[in-house]
């Protein structure tokens, strides 16, 4: 363990191996720069979306105005209740994903580089992975009731299944021209593992990690609208009780605008992981 | 720490088990620095029921500058893998200035075709890995720069592989073997990929970081004029044995074109080309 901290600090004028702090800033700058392309399309089909609703084209009790939607988050926002509902689904994914995807990270590392590991477990995990997820609910409620564990639980087992495959097939199609050079160069299990075999796998791992985040939402969504008592699928199925549209679609676009945040987090990580990669390609230092 | 060990088991029950003379690097000061004598000595290869090498006998004086040529598929890739450790062999063995390279393992650095760089680490950190077991020591950084300097590139220290030319990341591969000052260097066509101008710079290049240090190099290309620029002497392979040994008594810095570099070509090229095609078809 020593060896991957010691080698992040080492050379400081130098590009680095992996991780630095210093690679956050410019990584930020450029996913900036590419985002606000990115919201113009949405910018413009909420305008689309404000003018055909006012001029009377989108019946209110079909789908409400966004200057409506935005009127009733401001209402839930003033009460309080969006950001108890907002915290308690963020805590929930956030639990879930911690468990599933350091699980799945651990399994697809282990895998990865261990043909006794693949054989044990790979044939179960696949197995288990084409149960539809969300089939589970009714078995999930019956061990866990209806608490909160239950839906941490999906959660978690939908994220499982991405970053392992993802990981795992990563660590797989390491150039293996490189663990060779390695080798030859006398490089331990260890560092060879840190220094040739992690770093080829994180493209893949990244692609997982994003997948994994689309997931946790999807499944959130579900076990949330089944017998909660907070959350954004909660608010949203009390609001269709009450026929309250405008919170309805809210919650919709909470999901969106929560997914596309969580994705952005991943991919300011990978961008600042993977520099060197060609597709990823920042100004490269000293020159 | 008991995760190292765990990941260490796992790995090598799935990438292989390990030469005891990779993973037994050199300290320091065990071997001085210069060249080893390499001895082979009823050198077999097979893989499977297939042979490729058979009983190949070769001395390699110590800083001695040794080519093998061969048309492919001869051998020679096989042979130098096996001198660098790579692989084992079926029969016979390989000595280091007598000794098994069990005993002291003199430090080997083998160039690839390919340079094989970290694409995810910088020059600098490329070249440290040649550093080996060394690679944390106090003079690490300083071994690295000069490395980097003897191939002329220190002001790309900082960069990613990817920005470089094929011939540059060629020439990092070359500072990550020197690094650790090597008293043996296998050169499996290192040049081979490279453009006709660019490979004749990395010759005298090679040449040149060759005489400066002094290890023992053993260079298998299929360019004979390659061979003759650089060779002492030029080994000539063909189906798993050697078929031809001539000393190349030409003074250096060697002259590109000159007549007794043409002279010798042609005699090799006869060897390799046993039935005259080639000369009717050139010569004429």
């Amino acid at each position: 363990m020593s060896d991957s901290q010691i080698a992040f600090g080492r050379f400081p004028t130098s590009g680095g191996e992996v991780l630095s702090s210093r690679r956050f800033l410019p990584a930020l700058r450029g996913l900036l720069s590419t985002d606000a392309a990115g919201w113009a399309a949405p910018a413009l089909l909420m305008l689309v979306w404000q003018i055909t609703a006012q001029a009377g084209l989108l019946p209110a009790n079909i789908l409400p105005a966004p200057s409506d939607v935005a009127a009733a988050g401001w209402r839930l926002a003033l009460s309080g209740e969006l950001l108890d509902n907002v915290a308690a689904s963020a805590r929930r994914a956030g639990i879930g994903f911690a468990i599933g995807g350091s699980l799945a990270f651990a399994f697809g590392l282990l895998n990865g580089v261990s043909r006794i590991g693949e054989k044990l477990t790979d044939t179960t995990f696949q197995m288990i992975r084409n149960i539809p997820n969300l089939a589970m609910i009714p078995l999930v409620i019956l061990w866990f009731g209806i608490e909160d564990s239950a839906r941490i639980f999906l959660v978690s087992l939908g994220v499982f299944f991405p970053v392992y495959i993802n990981t795992f097939h990563g660590i797989r199609t390491v150039d293996v021209q490189l663990v060779e050079m390695g080798r030859s160069y006398g490089m331990s299990q260890w560092q060879l593992f840190r220094r040739v075999i992690l770093p080829g796998a994180l493209p893949s791992i990244f692609v997982g990690l994003r997948y994994a985040l689309g997931i946790m939402w999807l499944t959130l969504i579900v076990a949330e609208t089944i017998a909660a008592n907070s959350g954004i699928g909660y608010m949203a199925m009390t609001a269709r009780e009450f026929m309250q549209i405008d919170v309805v679609v809210l919650s919709i676009l909470l999901y969106a605008l929560l997914g596309k945040l969580a994705d952005s987090v991943a991919r300011l990580l990978e961008r600042a992981t993977l520099q060197w990669h060609p597709a990823f390609q920042a100004t490269p230092k000293g020159r | 720490m008991v995760d190292d060990i765990i990941v260490r088991a796992v790995m090598r029950e799935s990438l292989g088990t390990y030469d005891e003379r990779e993973s037994n690097e050199a300290p320091e000061d065990e071997l001085p620095p210069g060249g080893v004598a390499v001895t082979i000595r009823g050198l077999t290869k097979k893989f499977g029921d297939h042979s490729v090498l058979h009983g190949i006998d070769l001395h390699v004086p110590a800083g001695q500058f040794l080519t093998i040529i061969g048309k492919s598929g001869c051998g020679k890739s096989t042979l130098l893998r096996i001198l660098a450790g790579l692989d084992r062999p079926t029969a016979g063995e390989v000595r280091f200035d007598g000794r098994s390279s069990r005993q002291a393992p003199p430090v080997t650095r083998l160039m690839f075709q390919e340079p094989r760089l970290l694409p995810w680490a910088s020059v600098f950190h490329n070249v440290e890995v040649g550093l080996g077991a060394r690679r944390n020591t106090p003079g690490g950084d300083r071994r690295v720069r000069a490395s980097l300097a003897a191939v002329g590139l220190d002001s790309r220290a900082a960069d990613w592989p990817s920005v470089l030319s094929g011939g540059q990341k060629q020439r990092v591969a070359l500072a990550r073997a020197l690094s650790s000052s090597p008293h043996f260097l296998a050169l499996d066509e290192p040049l081979g990929a490279l453009d006709a101008l660019t490979r004749i710079e990395m010759q005298s290049l090679l040449e040149q970081v060759w005489r400066d240090q002094g290890f023992t190099a053993v260079l298998v290309t299929h360019d004979v004029t390659e061979a003759l620029m650089l060779g002492d002497r030029v080994v000539l392979i063909e189906d798993g044995i050697v078929k031809l040994e001539i000393d190349v008594p030409i003074p250096r810095p060697r002259r590109r074109g000159s007549l007794q570099i043409a002279a010798l070509e042609e005699r090799i090229l006869r060897h390799l080309f046993a039935d005259g095609g080639y000369l009717e078809r050139n010569v004429a």
